[in-house]
């Protein structure tokens, strides 16, 4: 079992009490009725399914409540970081994997 | 009185605390602290078990939880039957009752080893190409025999009566392995402070001190050193010792399992204690020090009782007092056999001869054999044990041929060197790294914050295991945070020490020899499978593992790992780290699956939900039906009647006079704040900001593809503040659906969401009379037409408590829904009912609340819908704002497939036979003529049988159904073709009137 850390409640907790959320930084247009075919099905259909590093959205149900970004490993499952939602995809990611 | 084998001044064992206990039903006298091994030993019984494929006869090959052959049937009662036990592990108690497995008529004489003679047609893949036609033979015939031949023990016919523990814990420093390296580390770790657990497998620590004599640590003898220690760390407060707890898996970030038998040692365990306890551990740091195990020697026969691994003999001496023969003889690569050959001559039993493979090894161990007068024979070989149910002699060759003589024997002891137990360090993701040198895996590229300590780390000698072993606890500890440690290192005084050995196939059994040498015990793996399936084209070790079951089963290759990959790289002409180990997984030992579950089965396995009027229901003979984890009311049924004559009973009353129905399981969301109304524009299809206070609108909520997720009747509470009702299975999703895009997609919006669905208890009451029977104990709400008009809500009391009161159908009758605090909710159903007994009215369950909304018209989300259907699908176009600008699902909505022509749409039907109540799920078609398969336009989402109507109806999704009014199409059923008619979706009072009524 995997110990993610929220960035609310800034600490590490048992991943039972999360819930993955699907991939992050998908931003629903202000103008949604009036996307394109095209647009609307990236946004809504295609997402990257990456072999290595994801950047996630986990919401930490079981606790705060609170829906947040992370990034992790899919190869070896390791949470690179977490950050709040809203906030920027980080420049640099702490210890990037090798 | 002494068993045969128990010799007097020998072992640990108080030897007057005597417990009889029997096997295959034949009874013996043991001592308390045996185990059953070593007990049966004791009486001189070898014989224990009959092999998987072979039917071979088997003994005890070692001493502990590496056991291949030794597996028995422990029996306590009916439901208490425990199979595949090993019996070096099993502690005995008095009254132990074991029975051998796999064998019949009996041990002894078994018909079953017909397979040993016929064995040239058993070899390696014997199933996977005898077995593969006729097709079907397999599951009826091939299996069920194979199954029934090639058995472990038996499952217990009752359900498991035992309870389970469960405990999470957390610790910095975890130690596994209890054993000089592992009680060194423990203490170093314990002495600054920081939470240690300690956890051994076994009911004592020790590990190895258990047999090495040779031992001797701040001067006492080894095993001594260890007790005391343990007693140590036991009296402090930082410090857990776990006994008889084995770490079977090692999880990611230091999450590591452990399985702590708590009872199965005990006589009358009484139902107090659980029988095993699962601990789930934490750690910030984790020591590990699970040791090594020894390797048998691979030549002919091997696997006759007698023949065992040095290291076990000597435990039996040392430890529990055994001798595991008279007249035994050593077979060995490596110095280890020397010193059980030493400790058995000075116990008196007789030691025939050492076979040592080596060419000239030197060392003390060898001269003191020498100078205790026994004989040694470099540079040679056993390459037979002769016997069958009992080893009775070696036979002995120069390693490089030429003559042989046979030695008789009662035992042989072999030892082919130690095996790194690196299994918990390669869970871990660990990767091992192959010596050269030593011919061994050991820990290379650790993957999480854990150290390897001890045998486990290829260290040899007791003075470098506790130097390894204690500074890697102190670093452990002071890296998880504790403070730094005073106490002195344990000062090892003398110690024993080995490594080397040999892999692989030994002279005799090599390449080209067809003899049976076992390498893997428990599946009869030969060193000759193994070569064939090599050729046969397996060259991945992970493929010879799956061919020849090599390292499968309940032991996992414990002592057969190596030398299967050994020969398989020999054969392969490749070298060993090239071909590669086979992926360590959990569990280390077989773990039950009550200590998996835990209290989790039974009534705790799912938490039941009740409603606050469930006791009522029950005490009036409601039968419940299980939604998600809700109980319901499915139907009342009174004295004579079944459900269908309740359920006609129950509609009939409810559209001629009125109906009370527990709504209580409907999810309720409060959306409350200055922005609550622009939200529920954003969550909804429908328009809300122009909905007045105190009225409500039913709400459809799509997703962003456009299709139905979810629907309800909300009620405007206040200018900020909605009471919104969802599904009763979407409720959670729902919720979090809503807190998604709130917190992420429009966190601008001031607004605040609260699950209210456990805090009203919500009572339906319906019909005719429904506002006569409310209104007499409603304060505070003019209930008149003008008043309280169809779809509004009010806030006022009932019977005195609080009340959201909806009006509100789900039936199309007059209708009203009751919100009152849960805790009322029992009490308010009361009053309700004896005020619709007045009038006589019922009570009714979900199976009414589902004709008579279907009689309506009315959809169920989730029966009706199945997650691809659009608003315009379901009928439901009017509840889509047409001039809004955005709702979640708004694009969705106009997708090309979305909009196109020909989509299912829902519709009622009507069967041309109106007795005939079609079956929910069938499938329509257009032509019943045309060939199968056949194009299936549709299908039925709901049918009942209505006895408002005298007819059975049904709602189905056709494609362009609206515009198939009228039409017939076809239902093909199993005995025959249903006709039936498209029509509209309400077949109870279209224009809607009774809803006044």
């Amino acid at each position: 079992m995997l110990l993610i850390r929220c960035p609310y409640c800034e600490e590490e907790r048992p991943e039972l009490e999360f819930r993955n959320a699907g991939e992050a930084h998908v931003v629903r247009s202000a103008n949604i009725a009036g996307e394109s075919d095209d647009d609307f099905e990236k946004f809504f259909f295609i997402r990257a399914n990456p072999k290595g590093v994801i950047y996630e959205r986990w919401r930490h149900i079981h606790g705060c409540a609170r829906f947040f970004n992370a990034v992790r490993d899919t190869v070896t499952d390791k949470f690179i970081m977490t950050y709040k939602a809203g906030e920027p995809k980080p420049a640099k990611l702490p210890g990037a994997s090798k | 009185m002494n068993a045969a084998f128990r010799i007097s001044g020998a072992g640990r064992l108080s030897q007057a605390r005597t417990a009889s206990f029997s096997f295959d039903g034949k009874s013996y006298t043991g001592i308390q602290g045996d185990t059953l091994a070593s007990a049966l030993l004791a009486n001189g019984v070898h014989l224990v078990g009959r092999s998987f494929k072979y039917h071979r006869p088997r003994g005890f090959l070692s001493a502990g939880a590496e056991e291949p052959n030794a597996l028995v049937q422990i029996v306590r009662d009916n439901a208490r039957k425990t199979p595949n036990v090993r019996a070096t592990v099993q502690e005995l108690y008095d009254g132990l009752s074991a029975n051998s497995q796999n064998r019949w008529p009996s041990l002894a004489f078994d018909v079953g080893a017909v397979n040993d003679l016929a064995s040239p047609m058993f070899s390696a893949g014997f199933y996977y190409k005898t077995f593969m036609w006729p097709k079907w033979a397999w599951k009826d015939i091939y299996e069920p025999k194979i199954r029934a031949a090639a058995g472990l023990g038996v499952s217990p016919e009752k359900p498991d009566p035992d309870h389970y523990a469960s405990r999470y814990a957390h610790c910095e420093v975890l130690v596994l392995g209890g054993g000089a390296a592992g009680i060194a580390a423990a203490l170093a770790a314990a002495e600054t402070g920081v939470r240690v657990i300690l956890a051994d497998e076994q009911a004592e620590f020790g590990g190895s001190l258990r047999f090495e004599s040779g031992a001797r640590i701040d001067g006492q003898d080894g095993y001594a050193w260890a007790q005391g220690a343990i007693a140590k760390l036991m009296a402090m407060d930082n410090v857990r010792v776990l006994s008889r707890t084995t770490a079977f898996g090692y999880y990611a970030q230091n999450f590591v399992g452990l399985v702590e038998r708590v009872s199965d040692h005990l006589k009358n365990p009484g139902r107090e204690l659980a029988r095993e306890r699962l601990w789930q551990v934490r750690a910030n740091r984790v020591v590990i020090a699970t040791g090594a195990i020894e390797r048998h020697m691979v030549f002919a026969n091997n696997d006759r009782p007698g023949v065992m691994l040095a290291s076990a003999a000597r435990t039996y001496l040392n430890h529990y007092g055994v001798a595991v023969g008279r007249n035994v003889g050593v077979y060995t690569a490596n110095d280890s056999a020397y010193a059980a050959a030493i400790d058995l001559k000075k116990a008196g039993v007789n030691v025939a001869a050492i076979v040592d493979l080596r060419d000239n090894p030197s060392g003390a161990v060898i001269d003191e054999a020498r100078a205790l007068g026994i004989e040694i024979n470099f540079g040679r070989a056993v390459v037979s044990a002769g016997g069958k149910l009992r080893v009775s002699s070696m036979t002995v060759q120069p390693k490089n041929g030429g003559g042989g003589r046979t030695i008789p024997v009662d035992a042989i002891l072999m030892s082919a060197g130690w095996t790194p137990s690196v299994h918990l360090f390669s869970q871990s993701r660990g990767k091992v790294a192959f010596n050269d040198e030593t011919k061994r895996f050991v820990p290379g590229t650790y993957a999480q914050d854990c150290v390897s300590v001890g045998a486990c780390n290829g260290t040899d000698g007791l003075d470098a295991t506790i130097d390894e072993a204690y500074a890697a606890g102190a670093k452990a500890a002071k890296e998880a945070g504790g403070k730094a440690g005073r106490a002195a290192k344990p000062k090892v005084d003398a110690g024993e020490s080995w490594s080397r050995g040999m892999l692989g196939a030994a002279p005799g059994a090599g390449p080209g020899t067809t003899v049976k040498a076992f390498v893997d015990f428990q599946n009869d793996v030969t060193a000759k499978d193994i070569r064939q399936a090599v050729h046969e084209g397996m060259h991945s070790i992970e493929h010879v593992k799956r061919f020849t079951t090599n390292g499968m089963a309940t032991d996992q290759g414990k002592t057969s790992n190596m030398h299967g990959l050994a020969i398989a790289a020999e054969e392969l002409g490749k070298p060993i780290p090239q071909v590669g180990l086979t992926t360590f997984r959990a569990p280390y030992t077989p773990v039950t699956f009550g200590s998996i579950v835990g209290h989790a089965r039974g009534a705790l396995f799912d938490p039941t939900r009740r409603t606050a009027t469930h006791g009522w229901a029950a005490r009036q003979g409601a039968v419940f039906e299980d939604v998600g984890n809700w109980k319901r009311a499915w139907y009342f049924p009174k004295a004579g009647e079944d459900m269908h004559a309740a359920v006609n009973r129950e509609c009939v009353t409810v559209r001629k006079v009125g109906g009370l129905f527990d709504a209580s399981t409907l999810g309720k969301i409060e959306v409350v704040g200055p922005d609550a109304a622009k939200f529920m524009e954003l969550l909804y299809t429908n328009p809300w900001e122009k909905l007045e206070t105190g009225r409500c609108r039913y709400g459809i909520m799509l997703r962003e593809d456009g299709f139905i997720y979810d629907d309800g009747v909300v009620g405007r509470l206040a200018p900020d503040r909605f009471h919104v009702t969802t599904t009763t299975g979407g409720a959670p999703r729902v919720m979090n659906h809503m807190e998604d895009y709130l917190q992420t997609e429009f966190p601008h919006l001031n607004v605040w969401l609260t699950s209210i669905t456990e805090q009203w208890a919500v009572i339906a009451v319906q019909g005719p009379k429904s506002r006569d029977i409310i209104a007499p104990l409603v304060e505070g709400i003019d209930m008149s037409d003008e008043g309280m008009p169809h779809m509004s809500v009010r806030e006022g009391r009932i019977c005195g408590v609080p009340t959201r009161l909806f009006r509100m159908s789900f039936t199309g009758e007059r209708g009203f829904e009751v919100n009152v605090p849960a805790d009322y909710g029992e009490a308010v159903w009361e009053a309700l009912w004896a005020e619709g007994q007045k009038h006589g009215a019922t009570a009714y369950g979900t199976e009414t609340m589902h004709v008579l909304r279907a009689e309506k018209g009315y959809i169920i989300v989730g029966q009706d819908t199945d997650g691809t259907v659009t608003p315009n699908d379901a009928g439901l176009d009017w509840a889509v704002g047409k001039k809004k600008t955005d709702f979640v699902g708004i694009r969705g909505l106009t997708r090309p497939d979305l909009v196109a022509k020909g989509r299912k749409q829902l519709v009622g039907l009507k069967t041309k036979d109106p007795k005939v109540v079609l079956e929910e799920g069938a499938q329509i078609v257009a032509d019943p003529k045309q060939p199968i398969p056949m194009k299936m336009i549709g299908h039925v989402t709901s049918s009942y049988w209505s006895e408002n109507c005298g007819r059975s109806i049904a709602l189905a999704l056709v494609a362009g159904g609206r515009d198939r009014m009228g039409q017939t199409l076809y239902v093909p059923m199993p005995n025959g073709t249903i006709e039936v008619e498209v029509t509209g979706m309400v077949f109870v009072d279209e224009k809607g009137e009774r809803l006044n009524g």
